[in-house]
């Protein structure tokens, strides 16, 4: 069953939380993870895994390339979900 | 001619207390930081040791949650001691390209590494975190320090077991003596009480095996010891040249007089009986402090509470000392703190630095009946230490066959 777009989000921001101690409510769809947030590839690599174990999906490490924003990422976990 | 290098900053975080004056103050009450450990592996594993010297506040009390998740146990020991000392010196204002840190730690990121390898073997390698690396290798605590306190002016590690960390200042004492910068961060720490180190340190009878009187068991010097106790934590010095720390008005806790390394090449985990390399490593040190050996008037030893090792630098220092040794008083910290291994050297060094400044020696406990083969003048109660020119030694040593000795002389 697909997931909506809040669950998606709502879930992503607390992984990010927790990788980065950043406040749940800046991971917003325009954010850009590595321009606004701040977040260093290698935890962009720990919240995409987690992402994975938390939704059920596959993200490979060529779609997380493509992935720059909060709103890329929640896209992609709903149309793979 | 060589420059004065001073000591301005001190932190540590260890068995006895989560920071300097905790643990000295527990230490000068003859308190043991030594307990049992009450974790679910002690009996998943049945660990033939049950006790160690645990860090007495946890850095998870202390660091932020995410500083928690990408640093290794070792490495954030690192970080809460390098913090206080940092702050302790007044977190002095110095070019980056200027500051330099000599962080060492004995063992590395064990932690990380058994847990990545219990994470490979259950779930696979894409669930390995990708901080696995940087969190495992052994110059992680240094880089971790040296990004805290932006230091760039070179950050290195020592590994030389448990003489790392006594290295580390020597190197620092060198490092500043060549005027290429103006402060070392020096330290080293140690998180090692996991199944596996404990379980292969038993494994060559090096460790005490007490496990129903824990706070008896770290006894240097007794008839009745039986090896060592492992303990944890980290402690860092902020060292300055002389000119730089009164060019800021810095408060000086004592002179790092000097600091030297010999090898033994004899056995690789044996100390050499004869105690030569050790006793070259005093002499080197006493030599490079402008000092004679009627000059040293407190030695922190290495004695860790292995029947041998107390013995072979019992014999070292007799070789160093001769009839001056039982003028000298002699203190085995260890007793109280367990051995923290790569952060032992350290940890001493800021308790003989403060026996200067403060004007007394902490105890040994736990000698109930000294070994007569080691007739030292081991100091047992709070002993006052006062006088003009004191100088006090700290000694490591290391299996690898590394000796390494700093001197500290009062300010």
């Amino acid at each position: 069953m697909a997931l909506s777009q809040t669950e998606v989000l709502a879930g992503l921001a607390e992984i990010v939380n927790e990788e980065t101690g950043i406040a749940v409510d800046a991971v917003t769809p325009d954010k850009s993870f590595i321009d606004d947030l701040d977040i260093d590839s290698i935890s962009i690599m720990t919240i995409t895994v987690n992402c994975e174990d938390k939704f059920g999906v596959k993200i490979g490490d060529e779609d997380v390339k493509d992935l720059k924003t909060v709103g890329d990422f929640v896209n992609f976990i709903v149309s793979a979900s | 001619m060589s420059k004065k290098i001073v000591v301005t900053g001190i932190g540590a975080t260890t068995p006895l207390g989560g920071d300097v004056r905790t643990t000295w103050e527990r230490l000068l009450a003859g308190e043991s930081g030594i307990s049992t450990i009450e974790k679910d592996w002690i009996a998943q594993y049945e660990v033939p040791v049950t006790f160690a010297g645990q860090a007495a506040v946890a850095s998870a009390d202390v660091l932020t949650p995410q500083e928690v998740k990408r640093l290794d146990p070792s490495s954030q020991f690192a970080l809460i001691s390098a913090r206080e000392a940092w702050a302790d010196a007044g977190s002095p204002e110095v070019a980056p390209e200027r500051l330099a840190v000599e962080f060492s730690t004995g063992i590395g990121g064990v932690w990380t590494l058994l847990d990545a390898f219990d994470t490979l073997k259950e779930r696979g390698p894409r669930r390995v975190l990708p901080m696995t690396v940087p969190m495992l290798m052994p110059n992680g605590p240094a880089a971790a320090v040296g990004m805290d306190i932006a230091a760039r002016g070179g950050v290195r590690t020592a590994v030389s077991a448990c003489a790392s960390s006594t290295e580390a200042i020597a190197n620092a004492y060198n490092r500043l003596q060549t005027g290429e910068v103006d402060i070392v961060v020096a330290g080293g720490c140690e998180a090692a009480i996991h199944a596996l180190p404990i379980s292969a340190f038993a494994a060559m009878h090096a460790l005490s095996k007490r496990n129903d009187e824990p706070v008896r068991a770290s006894r240097p010097y007794d008839t009745n010891r039986d090896g060592f106790v492992m303990g944890e934590g980290g402690a860092t010095l902020v060292l300055e040249t002389e000119e730089h720390a009164l060019a800021r008005g810095a408060k000086i806790y004592a002179e790092l007089a000097g600091g030297a390394v010999t090898s033994d090449a004899y056995h690789i985990t044996a100390p050499d009986p004869e105690g030569s390399g050790a006793a070259r490593a005093v002499l080197a040190t006493l030599k490079q402090a402008g000092a004679t050996i009627e000059d040293v008037k407190h030695i922190n030893a290495h004695a860790t509470s292995t029947p041998v090792g107390d013995i072979a630098e019992y014999n070292a220092l007799k070789r160093v000392f001769g009839d001056l040794l039982p003028g000298i008083a002699v203190t085995a910290t260890k007793s109280s703190t367990g051995h923290l291994l790569g952060g032992a050297g350290a940890i001493e060094a800021i308790f003989t630095v403060l026996a200067l400044h403060e004007g007394v020696i902490p105890p040994t406990i736990n000698l109930d009946d000294q070994d007569p083969e080691i007739p030292l003048d081991v100091v047992v109660s709070p002993r006052e230490f006062k006088g003009e020119n004191l100088l006090a030694i700290s000694n490591s040593f290391g299996f690898g066959g590394h000796n390494a000795v700093v001197a500290f002389r009062k300010y």
